[in-house]
């Protein structure tokens, strides 16, 4: 009986040794395909045993977003606070168990869970998971200034629109402010009344600075102006007659104003043309350049490409002319765009806020576009400085020297043209106004875009405020990006 | 002797580390009871069988205190209630070994009392107001408070049965006279019937797989296995015609993940099969995955959800193992294997060094039954086979369970005593 014994031992052990080969198939070769599954809950457990990294302001003392512990099925998680509510809202997003993740917590996830691929990061997130002590991620310092951020968003309060600031000289991000907005603590169970707005329009969700897509009005003639000079084609004294309205294709296209009696300023020079805003100036410039060069400089501008920043890439939206809702390319553009309409900023432009605070900081920044950002560093649980944000040239659109004419151009704007309501005692203000149109009977997006001090640009403003009923650029958003400035610069 | 000692020293300093991982202090108190009850167990054995093989106590042990450990780690109170059973279990291994202590061949002589035994056990949960349906599987009996498992009684019952008739008659088996075969075939096809009618189709396979194994080591016709085979594919085959339980467990066996919505059962609408039928085992895979190489540590695994509610239904009894595996890891898991393969050999080695037949076939078919029960439950979960309910032994939560297994133990124990005692003598 005993080689039977034998037989059937040996049996049995194969048995077991089969399951050890199961096991070891389950937890190394099949391990990685198994995480991924969607309805893997015990990833998504664990994505929240991790202590997420806090995110503060500028100023490294205001924390933006932050987390309360819970005990849960003997379990320590996280779960996200914002204890700024709705100011940072739009930049940060949210992290939550049923809406996922938004903004900052979703493109730098890596970083606020600590597993991102920095050598220093790596060791100690491994180092905690072995100890079994609970995952610390990383922290993140925005360059956003929470005072200039929460002014942004009062002096938003009851409009729909946006407010972005810029460094010119460094591209930081100073304040990024939109209305309506949401607040983020409210989205994991309360979603219909984080979303619940006052404003008169709706999508609180969508971060209007990257986002929102605009007409830009005559903020485009800071672009057609930029081609006019950098071309050589004109100074700010090229003469121009205004007789009230500019010829496109045999038609007249009328100066902004009465339709019957539009503003008529006679002979005039390209700087009064951009100091009074006057359309036909622009018209005739746009003209003579042609679509193809106006849009050659909006595209070292930026324009055409999603403009660069740490928020996720389906945050940001590309500026330029669009058709039926899509970017719009034009293959031979002196025949198929309007060059006279695009030249003071009609035809099927949509531009964001971002972009044109670039344009702002560029010219200000004497022609060097520095890439934007909003994380100043990264830090380590223990303190340390993972990465720090240097200041990066994005481009290079205009010569030094046109932007310095482009730049006393828009002082004069402020100083006697239509920004007057942008001055500031004892500062030289340069900004330039918009106000576009929507087709609806005296319904306009208003804008403004600036930068102060003139002579040593510290900070550029975009604001656009949306369906403002008989309001224009230099009333409605040029007061906006004054008091900005103004709490800047003081 | 001193392996003993050692072995549950190291049994037992794990559970402490473990537990100290899990809870605050008051699990010292409960560290401390079961180092005694083991010690007593312990000695109780050197009183009785002082010539049993020294490793299979400590391993069982060391088996229950994993399981209890994680246990507690699941549900608290219910470890208490496992403590309590291992209690029981401890004092009715104790009076086995007492009663038994000169003699155990005496067993013998009762072998068709045993068979009938088993029979009126796995009959007992069809009684209308002694049963209970879990899970699909009428296995239960109740008795006010108490709830219990025949069936796991009833294996140890079937052993001792079919040890004693294979004893008796294994040289006309051999010769394969059908009169003979008469009992053994009555006996067999009451089990299966009874588990077809019970739906315990773990069960069913166990009972089957000590059958064969039984036989074979009897006598030695690989025929008779290969037969018993090709007869269980038959009766498998059969069985998965006309059983949509059965259909449902091969189902989810081979395919447990849909991309598209198929019908379930369960809620009577179309549904991912993974959220339907196959949710316990697939949340089970993600378990075992989870833990990786070396596990998420004691006490750091992830059994619930964000809101608290448990994500493997049934974790702390069949599904143990993928508990244990999230928590301690590929090591800690094949380690845990391998102390299975410890067992299995020190009681084939018994059954080699038993000196008459009775003792053989009681040693083989008792280890084989052990074996094959791990088999069945980690090999469905671990989608080695298809997935039946049924206890991991001494670690699974479940009183009847660690009472059949610590019996299982004294078997072996008293079968090695008088071994070695022969062989010394």
């Amino acid at each position: 009986m005993n080689k039977q014994i034998s037989h059937l031992g040996v049996a049995a052990l194969i048995l077991l040794a089969a399951l050890i080969v199961g096991v070891t198939y389950w937890q190394t070769w099949a391990n990685a395909g198994l995480a991924d599954r969607q309805d893997n809950d015990i990833k998504l457990v664990a994505s929240f045993t991790i202590k997420r990294g806090k995110i503060y302001a500028a100023d490294g003392r205001t924390v933006v977003a932050t987390n309360v512990r819970k005990k849960i099925g003997g379990q320590t998680l996280y779960f996200r606070r914002y204890p700024t509510g709705p100011i940072f809202a739009d930049v940060v997003g949210y992290s939550t168990q049923s809406r996922n993740r938004t903004g900052l917590e979703q493109s730098y996830n890596d970083f606020l869970t600590g597993s991102n691929a920095n050598l220093d990061t790596v060791f100690r997130s491994t180092f905690d998971r072995l100890k079994g002590s609970t995952v610390t991620g990383n922290d993140i310092v925005l360059t956003i200034r929470p005072g200039l951020q929460a002014l942004a968003r009062r002096l938003l309060q009851g409009k729909c629109g946006a407010v972005v600031a810029l460094e010119p000289s460094t591209g930081r991000v100073l304040a990024m402010a939109t209305n309506p907005t949401y607040n983020p603590n409210l989205v994991e169970r309360h979603f219909a009344q984080a979303t619940r707005t006052t404003a008169p329009c709706g999508a609180t969700l969508l971060n209007r600075a990257t986002a929102g897509k605009y007409q830009p009005g005559s903020t485009f003639k800071m672009v057609t102006a930029s081609a006019a000079l950098d071309t050589g084609r004109f100074t700010p004294d090229s003469p121009f007659d205004d007789p009230g309205y500019c010829i496109e294709y045999g038609k007249q296209v009328r100066n902004a104003g009465n339709p019957e009696a539009p503003e008529t300023f006679g002979h005039v020079n390209l700087s009064t043309g951009f100091e009074h805003s006057i359309n036909s100036v622009f018209c005739n410039v746009g003209k003579a350049l042609g679509a193809g060069t106006v849009l050659k400089y909006a595209d070292r501008y930026g324009f055409y490409s999603v403009p660069p920043l740490e928020t996720p890439e389906n945050e940001r939206v590309a500026s330029g002319l669009y058709d039926h809702g899509k970017l719009f390319a034009p293959k031979h553009p002196d025949t198929q765009v309007d060059p006279g309409r695009l030249a003071f900023g009609q035809e099927r432009l949509q531009v964001t806020p971002l972009q044109m605070a670039m344009v702002g900081a560029t010219i200000a920044n004497h022609g060097v576009e520095m890439r934007p950002h909003l994380i100043e560093r990264i830090l380590s649980p223990g303190g340390h400085t993972v990465t720090h944000y240097e200041p990066k040239r994005l481009a290079t659109p205009i010569k030094r020297q046109t932007a310095d004419e482009l730049t006393r151009m828009m002082e004069l704007a402020v100083q006697g043209g239509t920004g007057t309501a942008a001055q500031i005692p004892g500062i030289r203000v340069a900004g330039k106004t918009g106000t576009a149109e929507t087709g609806r009977s005296n319904i306009n997006t208003t804008w403004f875009v600036s930068f102060a001090p003139a002579d040593n640009p510290r900070i550029a403003v975009a604001v656009v405020v949306e369906n403002q009923a008989g309001g224009f650029g230099g009333t409605v958003a040029a007061p906006i990006a004054k008091q900005l400035m103004e709490a800047a610069l003081r | 002797m001193i392996a003993v000692g050692v072995l549950t020293a190291v049994g037992f300093a794990s559970v402490y580390i473990a537990r100290q991982d899990v809870v605050s202090t008051s699990s010292l108190a409960y560290a401390g009871f079961f180092l005694l009850l083991y010690l007593a167990a312990h000695l109780v054995a050197r009183y009785t069988v002082p010539f049993a093989d020294p490793y299979l106590l400590p391993i069982a042990g060391l088996l229950t205190a994993i399981g209890l450990t994680e246990i507690y780690r699941l549900h608290p109170d219910d470890a208490f209630k496992q403590g309590t059973w291992i209690v029981v279990a401890v004092g009715l291994f104790a009076l086995t070994l007492f009663l038994l202590r000169y003699d155990y061949r005496q067993l013998e002589s009762y072998k068709y009392v045993f068979g009938l035994t088993a029979i009126g056990l796995l009959l007992l949960p069809i009684l209308p107001v002694l049963g209970l349906t879990v899970n699909g599987a009428r296995l239960w009996v109740h008795l006010g408070p108490l709830r219990f498992q025949p069936g796991e009684l009833a294996k140890i019952a079937l052993i001792i049965f079919l040890a004693g008739y294979m004893r008796e008659k294994r040289e006309v088996l051999a010769q394969g006279r059908l009169k003979d075969w008469g009992p053994l075939l009555v006996i067999w096809v009451l089990a299966i019937l009874v588990l077809l009618e019970t739906r315990d189709l773990g069960g069913g396979l166990l009972y089957f797989g000590i059958f064969l194994a039984m036989l074979y080591v009897a006598t030695a016709r690989i025929a008779y296995v290969a037969a018993g085979f090709g007869l269980f594919l038959v009766g498998a085959i059969g069985v998965w015609k006309i059983t949509p339980h059965v259909q449902e467990r091969v189902t989810i066996w081979l395919h447990p993940w849909t991309t598209h919505k198929v019908y379930c059962p369960l809620s009577g609408e179309p549904a991912l099969r993974q959220n339907c039928q196959s949710f316990q085992l697939v949340k089970s895979l993600y378990s075992i995955g989870h833990g990786g190489y070396a596990g998420t540590g004691l006490g750091k695994g992830t059994f619930s959800t964000i809101d608290g509610h448990p994500l493997i239904p049934g974790a702390s009894t069949d599904f143990i193992f993928s508990v244990i595996s999230q928590e301690i890891g590929l090591i800690g898991a094949a380690g845990l294997l391998l102390v299975y393969m410890i067992f299995v050999l020190r009681g084939m080695r018994i059954a080699l060094l038993a000196q008459d037949g009775f003792s053989k076939l009681l040693a083989a078919g008792l280890t084989f039954g052990f074996a094959l029960q791990t088999f069945i439950i980690v090999g469905g979960v671990l989608r080695v086979i298809p997935l039946t309910g049924i206890t991991l032994p001494l670690v699974s939560y479940g009183g009847s369970s660690v009472v059949a297994n610590f019996l299982l133990l004294a078997g072996l124990l008293l079968v090695s005593n008088r071994a070695n005692r022969e062989a010394l003598r």
